[in-house]
């Protein structure tokens, strides 16, 4: 059944643009349940989603980037044409991404300001990348600074996407000794509703999944205390990982090329992160649910949690001290050694003293005593 | 400060200062012992008792005759608490890699869920061995600040890593920094407090054994 053969169609809505696409109604509510299921939503909303969905508007959308190397960009693009993550892309207007749109120059800054103007109030803003407070020349869109592009389109905006570890918590560039002085979305706006969307990348159903909800809904999903959507950040790896068992057995890799790495046993002992990162990689997964870092063999690093890059080596496990040494130990051995040797002669010099001024008891105490 | 940075800092800075504190208490308190020294006893023993010292840090481990019916809360609570807490500290997989960081030596591990059960021994042990200690008055008399303090800074390194491993009242990041903040408290605590004995206890068993053989007393 096609949506262009029975479900009304309005001019101007995501429908409209489904029918003109020959995207069927079955795989329209297809896609709407996967989307329902991995937001944790009940099945029956499906249905209303896709009535939702249908009926709204093209969502304008401004995509920002600013400190970030594109990863985010390249995983949303990525989604798996022709999948169902594609549609999103007919469910909103992109209306300006250095990346993905042809104008360039005056003619880019000029689309942005357009979509501004005819979406005041309404538009979604998505950022990827940290913002520089060093320095505004650090990082410039035509003569803007990120901080100043940011705080102009923020403005208008409705509601704003911080996608990627960058945007959310600062990420990389945010990183000990974080030379350009970078800080989050969140740390610059704050009358904006935000959700946090990190990963580096984050995966793309996640970031498609946030917008169809706010396409649906009108609002932001229900939030954890980082403000990332808890239905798809609600659980750690570990806890959702198909190597959960051999951890609760007590069977780790040693090496990532042992017999034990080879029967796919826990990562733990090599560094993974698991248990301390909350994001949705082990049931999701990624190219198209094919595989998820650690299924191909590596441990989780971490990357959707705030400041993972400084919180210690990818390699250590996370029982591992940060930065404590056998050679600190040492150190400290030899200085208990020193105090305990000063200690010992003060307490026998103590002793001495004692003995030296001791007077003995003798027979003529011992008369007076008497007496 | 999110959840993570509380942890890095846990892993970091916090263990390193409790690390470095330990070890200068445990070698200071140790040449404070063995630097006290006794006077050389000239006295011809009393009994020839070779190996008296050794017999008796194996002999005072076990419960005299008769003793384990009379107080066997004491004895059982012991034994269970001591080995609990011995596998929870020696045989989680997680803290060989911590042990094997700092010293290079490493051991098999034991499957988690037996961790985990010999931590739930080790804790009911201790709740029970602080009720008897209570209630009993003689015991209760004996205790001072310093034996509820042990048992305090002992109980919640098993408490909070159990509660971590299972999800309980924290989300699991918070909790494994609250977990390492107190192991971090009892690495500290131990060295000036009774639980030193970690480490004195079969030295003064040794020392005893000894100069009570010397002395004629069986060990």
């Amino acid at each position: 059944m096609k949506i262009t053969q029975k479900a009304e169609i309005i001019p101007g809505t995501v429908g409209e643009g489904l029918a003109q696409r020959g995207v069927t109604r079955r795989e329209f509510l297809q896609y709407c349940s996967t989307l329902a299921a991995l937001l944790a939503l009940p099945p029956a909303m499906a249905g209303a989603m896709a009535e939702a969905i249908s009926k709204a508007r093209r969502q304008s959308v401004i995509w920002l980037s600013f400190q970030e190397c594109t990863g985010c960009t390249e995983s949303i693009t990525r989604s798996h044409s022709p999948t169902l993550e594609n549609l999103i892309f007919d469910l909103i207007s992109l209306d300006y991404h250095h990346t993905l749109q042809a104008a360039s120059g005056e003619a880019a800054e000029q689309a942005r300001m357009q979509a501004m103007k005819d979406n005041d109030g309404k538009y979604l803003l998505i950022v990827d990348g940290s913002i520089p407070l060093g320095n505004p020349g650090y990082s410039c869109i035509a003569g803007i600074s990120n901080l100043d592009m940011l705080v102009e389109t923020a403005k208008g905006a409705a509601a704003i996407v911080a996608v990627g570890t960058c945007a959310a918590f600062g990420g990389l560039p945010m990183a000990d000794p974080n030379p350009t002085g970078a800080v989050s979305v969140g740390d610059i706006i704050k009358d904006k509703p935000i959700i946090n969307v990190p990963g580096c990348p984050p995966i793309p159903v996640v970031m498609t999944g946030v917008l169809a909800h706010f396409l649906t809904f009108g609002g932001l999903p229900e939030m954890d205390a980082l403000g990332r959507p808890k239905s798809f950040y609600g659980e750690t790896i570990h806890d959702r990982c198909y190597r959960r068992p051999f951890y609760d057995q007590g069977k780790f890799a040693q090496s990532f090329d042992d017999e034990a790495a080879r029967k796919g046993w826990c990562l733990f002992k090599l560094g993974c992160k698991g248990p301390v990162t909350y994001n949705a990689c082990a049931t999701t997964k990624w190219n198209d649910g094919t595989s998820f870092p650690i299924q191909s063999g590596h441990g989780c690093i971490g990357c959707s949690e705030p400041n993972f890059w400084d919180a210690g080596s990818f390699y250590q496990a996370l029982s591992m001290p940060v930065t404590a040494t056998p050679s600190m130990l040492a150190g400290a051995a030899a200085v208990g050694a020193a105090a305990g040797v000063a200690i010992t002669w003060h307490n026998r010099s103590t002793k001495a003293a004692a003995k030296a001024v001791h007077e003995k008891v003798t027979v003529q105490d011992l008369t007076r005593e008497v007496k | 400060m999110t959840h993570l940075d509380l942890l890095t800092f846990a892993r970091g800075s916090a263990l390193n200062w409790a690390l470095i504190i330990f070890v200068i208490g445990i070698v200071l308190r140790l040449f404070e012992i063995f630097g006290l020294s006794r006077k050389a006893d000239l006295a011809t023993p009393r009994t020839h008792s070779p190996g008296s010292g050794w017999r008796t840090m194996l002999a005072r481990s076990i419960p005299p005759p008769g003793m384990l019916k009379r107080d066997p809360v004491t004895y059982i609570g012991g034994y269970v608490f001591h080995l609990g807490l011995l596998f929870a500290i020696f045989f989680f997989a997680p803290h060989i890699e911590f042990f094997r960081s700092m010293t290079g030596l490493h051991w098999p591990n034991l499957p988690t869920a037996l961790v985990d059960a010999s931590v739930v021994a080790a804790m009911v042990a201790l709740g029970m061995l602080l009720a008897h200690r209570l209630n009993n008055p003689v015991k209760r008399m004996l205790s001072g600040f310093g034996d509820y303090l042990a048992w305090t800074v002992t109980l919640l390194p098993l408490l909070t890593g159990y509660m971590a491993y299972h999800h309980l009242l924290f989300e699991y990041t918070l909790m494994l920094s609250l977990h390492l903040f107190s192991v971090e408290l009892l690495l500290v605590v131990l060295p000036f407090s009774k639980l030193f004995h970690t480490f004195s206890v079969f030295i003064s068993r040794w020392y005893n054994g000894d100069i009570f053989g010397r002395k004629g007393v069986a060990s």
